[in-house]
């Protein structure tokens, strides 16, 4: 045991997407990084994610950190680990309204800098034959990907390793204090802390409140060629940013190896990672309402995790207090993935002193701490 | 369309511990139903040969079983929960609850991996039997059977009937061991009857015992298998078909769904039951190979064993109990013949694949200490099978142990997993 | 024993009734499945486990060949 421990620029706590986004970030600045992390790299809710990049418009602020976020990304289209595949969101109107709708949401994107197309059913069904017959048109944006998360984060924690960064692997932090971490084992690190414990963040930090909101995904065996973008309803951010105690949208997602990712369901309050069979049903129902060839398909795995959800769903980001040496990095829901990269450039920025490319405020944890 | 029906008890795995089981439900009047993912009864030790037919006892077993067992062939348990089992045949789904479960999954074969071990032609052992009694042509074709215990020579007898030409039957196991167990054999007549009958059907087919099969070799199939002997001396043999298996490992996952505890068996795991076959699960028991390989004798007097005690008469056990442990002990000697010498689990170079699903190398799996972080990293256990072949070569070659599985417990159609009961209410006549 | 006509990969193949789908599709194909990395593959357990035997099944994907039995009429397509 080194009762006097080691001193650090940032101390980088837990190894998900986020963690290790910040941890390459740091490095990347020349600072000396720790990482803690006590299960496997990229294993929890970085690894129950679908991975898709994508830019959600009904918050201006989530908005601009997502296309901040989706250019970073774009560095990482031809990295192997990555498994970045440019297929396109497929947003699909389900009723009259959303289609009603489509031409603020581009505009809403465009304004963003994100490239948007309004399709009408016949290019619809030019793009994705496989729908549901009967939908009347849809919005694609062409530029966003899908990505293997738990490979990244694994990347990443590697590129800061070879900067020199030091993973505490096995190791929990156990207690923060003014000057640093303890960890399980009792060792101490000195320097600030960085908190990225995603669902785990309120043990270490109490102050944030954050609730795991449980998702279900299916994945199928290869049926190459059957899907061919990421498709969505229209109503998915109604599932993904109401409050109701459980919900499912139709969320399908091609994976480059031809297998079919199905999600998604949205639930409070389920802390257990089982599968609940009455959910997935209700979310396989939606899903064949959308896309009937789904029923034939053979499903390989179920599986759970859980998003970290913040009061007003979006991520926490910035300092906690104003010791100006315990940072936070957590909370992103359904985001995570699509805003790591984003979030981790910010958060360096912050802990440098310097002005971040996106205005901080609306994410900053002092909202909640009053 | 999802239907919904109860039995007393229900018995998943139509081998001879499962017909045992089932059989002697029906015999107690109770309302049984038997389960089984393949096309006709019989599991592995009685598999149908489409040329032979079964073996009288295995005809006996399933002619009884006609009378008062209602036999669902051809249909795949795909999820388990709370009491009911979701069930999946062709383009059918059923919800079958159950007063009692009896698990008579049986076992696999143990498949270790060596260079070539994915070219075509190459198989399992038992697995190259049950192609060959589904009509898989092996007539003509050059065949060495290799691997180790006594499925090699039950494997060797059913490919000659076949009209294959067995170059020979390649056992991993010492001579001297072989022999001794042969010795001790007439402590077990039955046994010894047995293996009288197996050699004489195979006369003159050349054994290589103490050898082991390190290297299959072809370029789009099979063509020939490099054999080592003891001395480490090694040869080539041009072949069309190669059968290895390694002897069997306890197939448990619908146990482990059903959150039955395991416990081990050597690097793999069993099924945990007591001496009346109950599980650590009320009113689940496991029979049979699902809780440790003990062969077709004891499977089928555990099969009756489970049966009695599901149907409260434990006090018919009394003679069966003894039976079995009889058995059983039998089947450690087996074991302790046919262990494997170290060098089968050195076998695969870095290159060759473990996960036959995702054709993942030894060498990606190099410094993971679990599954689920080999996995996320690497996609080893990712595919269709589950990890059942990959995560028991890992577990036998002391990677690590097999990762805990997520349903279904096969793949199954979307539709299955989203079927919904018209009424969860069970039937008429059926208890809480 | 009584014969059935199949198709595989459209080739018509008489063969008995009753056997295998894995066992009709070894009469014309020694490695029917590409592997996910391309390599050819045939079947391997015999027993419905391993999944090296998927083939298409009067259009369904992804079938265990070894565990269905040859029916009159088959279309049966492999990777091969």
């Amino acid at each position: 045991m080194n009762v006097r421990g080691s001193c650090y620029d940032l101390i980088v706590v837990g190894a998900g997407i986020v963690g290790t986004a910040c941890a390459e970030a740091a490095s990347g600045e020349g600072l000396r990084v720790a990482v803690v992390e006590p299960a496997a790299i990229g294993g929890g809710a970085t690894a129950a994610a679908m991975g898709h990049l994508v830019a959600m418009d009904d918050d201006p602020a989530e908005l601009a950190l997502s296309r901040y976020s989706l250019r970073c990304w774009d560095e990482y289209a031809s990295l192997p680990a990555a498994e970045f595949s440019r297929c396109g969101t497929l947003w699909v109107a389900g009723n009259d309204e959303e289609c009603a709708a489509i031409g603020r949401r581009v505009g809403r994107l465009a304004a963003a800098g994100i490239h948007a197309e309004t399709l009408d059913a016949t290019t619809l069904y030019e793009a994705e034959p496989a729908l549901a017959p009967g939908l009347a048109g849809g919005m694609l944006v062409p530029a966003e990907a899908v990505v293997y998360p738990p490979r990244m984060a694994r990347h990443l924690l590697a590129q800061a390793q070879t900067r020199g960064a030091h993973l505490f692997a096995g190791r929990r932090v156990v207690a923060l204090h003014a000057d640093g971490a303890t960890l399980d084992d009792g060792e101490r690190l000195h320097g600030p802390v960085l908190v990225a414990t995603g669902c785990a963040t309120p043990t270490l930090l109490p102050q944030l409140p954050l609730r795991g909101r449980k998702g279900h995904l299916v994945i199928t065996d290869r049926y190459p060629g059957l899907l061919r973008h990421q498709v969505l309803e229209l109503g998915y951010a109604a599932s993904a940013h109401g409050s109701e105690s459980s919900s499912v949208a139709f969320n399908v997602q091609p994976r480059p190896t031809g297998q079919i990712l199905i999600g998604s369901s949205r639930e409070f309050d389920a802390d257990d990672d089982g599968v609940s069979r009455p959910l997935l049903r209700r979310m396989l129902a939606r899903a064949f309402h959308f896309m009937p060839a789904l029923r034939e398909l053979q499903a390989l795995r179920v599986w759970t995790g859980q998003r970290p959800t913040s009061l007003d769903g979006r991520p926490y980001l910035g300092a906690v207090g104003d010791s100006g040496r315990l940072w936070v990095a957590a909370g992103h829901e359904g985001l995570g993935v699509t805003t790591a990269l984003g979030s981790a450039r910010l958060m360096v920025d912050l802990i440098l002193g310097r002005a971040p490319a996106i205005d901080s405020t609306p994410f900053a944890p002092a909202r909640v701490m009053a | 369309m999802l239907e919904h029906c109860h039995y007393d008890v229900l018995v998943v795995g139509a081998g001879p511990g499962g017909l045992a089981a089932a059989c002697t439900v029906a015999t107690h009047g109770k309302r049984v139903a038997l389960v089984d993912m393949q096309p006709r009864p019989g599991g592995q030790v009685w598999r149908h040969d489409i040329a032979h037919g079964a073996p009288r006892a295995a005809r006996r077993a399933i002619a009884r079983a006609a009378a008062g067992v209602e036999l669902l062939a051809g249909t795949q348990v795909v999820d388990a929960e709370h009491g009911t089992l979701r069930l999946e045949r062709g383009d059918d789904t059923f919800d079958v609850s159950y007063g009692a479960l009896i698990l008579a999954t049986g076992a696999r074969e143990l498949l270790l991996p060596f260079p070539g071990w994915t070219l075509p032609g190459v198989s399992g052992a038992g697995g190259l039997q049950a192609l060959a009694k589904q009509g898989f042509p092996v007539a003509g074709k050059r065949v060495l059977v290799a691997g180790s215990g006594p499925l090699l020579l039950a494997t060797a007898v059913t490919l000659r009937r076949h009209g294959a030409q067995l170059l020979g039957i390649v056992e991993q196991a010492p001579h001297a061991q072989v022999m001794r167990f042969a010795r001790g054999l007439w402590r077990w007549p039955a046994r010894a009857t047995q293996a009288l009958q197996l050699q004489a059907q195979l006369m003159g087919v050349p054994r290589f015992d103490g050898h082991c099969v390190v290297a299959a070799h072809g370029r789009d199939a099979l063509e020939a298998v490099e054999l080592e002997d003891a001395d480490g001396q090694r040869r080539r043999i041009g072949c069309d078909l190669l059968g290895t298996g390694y002897g069997l490992l306890p197939n448990v996952e619908l146990a482990a769904l059903l959150g039955c505890a395991l416990e081990p068996e050597g690097a793999q795991q069993r099924v945990r039951v007591d001496a009346w076959q109950r599980t650590s699960i009320d009113g689940i028991y496991a029979v049979g190979e699902a809780c440790g390989i003990g062969g077709l004798h004891s499977a089928r007097l555990e099969g009756a064993i489970a049966a009695h005690v599901a149907c409260g008469r434990p006090q018919r056990t009394q003679a069966l109990l003894r039976r079995r442990d009889h058995a059983r002990r039998f089947a450690a000697t087996l074991a302790q013949t046919f262990a494997l010498q170290p060098r089968v689990r050195r076998l695969a170079d870095p290159d060759t694949l473990i996960c036959r699903c995702e054709d993942v190398p030894l060498a990606a799996l190099d410094g993971f200490t679990d599954a689920r972080a080999a996995k996320l990293a690497t996609r080893c256990g990712m595919g269709a099978c589950q990890g059942r072949i990959c995560g028991a070569v890992l577990a036998e070659l002391g990677r690590f142990p097999r990762g805990g599985g997520r349903p279904p417990l096969f793949p199954a159609r979307l539709a299955t997993l989203a079927a919904v009961s018209e009424s969860r209410e069970p039937l008429s006549g059926v208890q809480p | 024993m009584n014969r059935i006509t199949l198709r595989v990969d459209g080739i018509p193949l008489q063969v008995d009734a009753g056997i295998s789908v894995a066992a009709a599709v070894a009469h014309v194909h020694t490695g029917p499945r590409r592997s996910c990395s391309g390599q050819p593959r045939a079947p391997f357990c015999g027993m419905g486990v391993c999944f090296e035997c998927r083939v298409r099944i009067d259009g369904v994907a992804q079938q265990r060949a070894c565990l269905v039995v040859v029916r009159d009429g088959m279309e049966v397509v492999t990777d091969a």
